[in-house]
């Protein structure tokens, strides 16, 4: 066993679950929103991919950059004229419904797609690997990872940088005072839910070119994402990929000693992280 | 004409109603002064022409025009900008980003843009990238002045500035409203202060319990009127001391 080899493989497959998780980091963070159905939305994206390759011929790359925009509406519509009803001093409103979009979605699937497992074809980049000294590396878990450093580097720098990143900070402080500036929260809101429908669609692409999945596969890619979270702090997005490479070294760690140790061994890190550091390795400061 | 008018402007929280029909008309460039004790409505007033409370459209006309349905964002379009009452900053921006942010709804070009606002209030200047939870009580009023002006309103609303600042800073806030004036803005303040609101405002309304019980030319205005319409007329009030 090379250890080397393995610490990269954990670190790799962070990435995987940094994607699955900064959609719903961003998401919390800005209306403490926490969505069941995530999970789900990330399955729905694959399948949505998957019908643009096998009826398109899209290559799978391409196709993601099709369902993109279409998951950013379908975001974007859900939080407007959905979500945002639920949102208020209750936390429990929210909680239902996600979870009732949930069901929703995973039987949609269902009943569109059977409960057959998937797989969207990528050709030879599933094989390819890199040569990096001692250690190799799949290309496709090296993509992963660095569209996830992307992803949080992109959205860090919208979130800092930009006038609209800086209404999304001032809505999520207070709302109504957010209101006064001329801001409207509930588009925010809305934009904040497409924008992570966007992340969501390049999760969905390597979740579907690296893994089978099939439409009940969306809760476990919350519970990974929701762990990341956690682990990283609320509201932090590289603390959530900090989140998802612990995530993902204790899997392969595990794995490494016993393969049965694997999904175990990840949710142990997470809850002694619950345990020594409740508010995550990187929390935000104000909250 | 008018810049704004109330006409019966009522306002209830649940069953409780807090505003009964409440005039008053602020013309262009004037300075008026709303005071009245706790629990008067002044608020409630300031949040009613703000949007943040909902109206009936025809009970606030700004420039002719009904705007009391009008939600927050649509006022503020509009060129109404609010400093509320608290001074509620965003904590999780900077100063400068608070002040930024002032300017998400109207961009329009005018005397206020960062520049400006430094020079109105140049401790801002020094401390641009320091969170805003880490400034004085009175810098961050400064913060909420400017963060209001970033939009180039034509109408300021003010909301008990003065509230927890010492004396000293109250008067260096109160400086920068001449040069305020002299764009030609007209200015509502919120004011528990009744000598402050006297010195600064062209007319006074004094409300209690939800109406107006007193207007006038601030010069006009004597202390016993005040007196008696911010306390109402029971023997008990005599006690109460004005600023
Ligand atoms: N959110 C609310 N819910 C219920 N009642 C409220 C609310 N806000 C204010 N009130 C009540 O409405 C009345 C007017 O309040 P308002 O805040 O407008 O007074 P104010 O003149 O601004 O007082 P202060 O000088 O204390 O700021 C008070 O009786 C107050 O208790
Ligand atoms: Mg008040």
């Amino acid at each position: 066993m090379n250890w080397l080899d393995t610490i990269l493989q954990g670190v790799l497959l962070g990435g995987l679950y940094a994607l699955f998780a900064a959609g719903l980091s961003l998401v919390f963070g800005i209306m403490r929103l926490v969505n069941l159905a995530h999970g789900d939305l990330i399955v729905l994206a694959a399948f949505l991919i998957l019908v643009l390759v096998t009826a398109l011929g899209l290559n799978p790359f391409l196709a993601a950059l099709v369902a993109a925009p279409l998951m950013f509406a379908i975001g974007w519509g859900l939080q407007y004229f959905l979500l945002n009803r639920t949102l208020g001093k209750d936390i429990l409103p929210p909680l239902l419904v996600t979870f009732g979009l949930s069901i929703v979605i995973q039987n949609g699937l269902l009943e569109g797609f059977s409960a057959d497992s998937r797989r969207v074809v990528a050709g030879s980049l599933e094989s390819a690997s890199v040569n990096l000294g001692p250690v190799t590396a799949g290309v496709m878990p090296l993509m992963t990872f660095f569209s996830a450093v992307a992803v949080i580097v992109g959205l860090n720098q919208m979130i800092y940088r930009t006038s609209v990143g800086r209404a999304f900070r001032a809505t999520s402080d207070d709302p109504v005072t957010a209101g006064l500036m001329g801001i409207r929260p509930q588009r925010i809101f809305a934009l904040a839910t497409g924008l992570a429908m966007v992340v969501v669609t390049i999760a969905a692409l390597y979740l579907g070119t690296r893994a089978n999945f099939d439409p009940t596969s969306g809760p476990s890619r919350l519970i990974y994402a929701f762990e990341a979270v956690i682990i990283g702090g609320l509201g932090s997005l590289w603390g959530t990929l900090a989140g998802g490479i612990i995530l993902g070294l204790a899997q392969t760690v595990g794995a490494a000693i016993n393969p049965e140790w694997q999904i175990l061994s990840g949710h142990l890190a997470f809850l002694a992280v619950l345990l020594f550091k409740p508010r995550g390795l990187f929390p935000r400061a104000v909250d | 004409m008018a810049l704004l008018e109330t006409r019966g402007l009522t306002a209830s929280y649940g069953d409780f109603q807090a505003l009964f029909g409440v005039d008053i008309t602020v013309g262009a460039g004037e300075t008026i002064a709303i005071i009245g004790a706790n629990g008067a409505g002044k608020t409630t007033l300031m949040r009613s022409i703000a949007g943040v409370l909902s109206n009936q459209a025809a009970s606030i006309l700004y420039r002719d025009e009904p705007i009391g349905a009008l939600q927050a964002p649509d006022i503020v379009a509009r060129g109404i900008a609010m400093v509320p009452e608290g001074r509620k900053l965003f904590p999780s921006l900077t100063v400068e980003e608070n002040l930024l942010v002032g300017r998400y709804g109207r961009r329009t070009d005018g005397p206020w843009h960062l520049d400006s606002v430094y020079g109105l209030f140049p401790v801002l200047k020094e401390r641009r990238n320091t969170p805003s939870t880490a400034l004085s009580g009175g810098q961050q009023q400064m913060v909420a002045i400017g963060r209001a002006l970033m939009s180039n309103p034509e109408l300021l609303l003010c909301d008990e500035i003065s509230l927890g600042l010492a004396p000293v800073i109250v008067r260096d806030i109160y400086a920068a409203f001449p040069r305020i004036r002299e764009t030609g803005a007209s200015i509502v303040i919120v004011e528990q202060d009744i000598a402050q609101a006297l010195k600064v405002a062209d007319r006074v309304y004094c409300m209690m319990e939800g109406r107006v019980t007193l207007s006038g030319r601030s010069a006009d205005l004597t202390r016993d009127a005040i007196h008696t319409a911010y306390f109402g007329a029971d023997p008990g009030a005599e006690h109460h001391e004005l600023a």
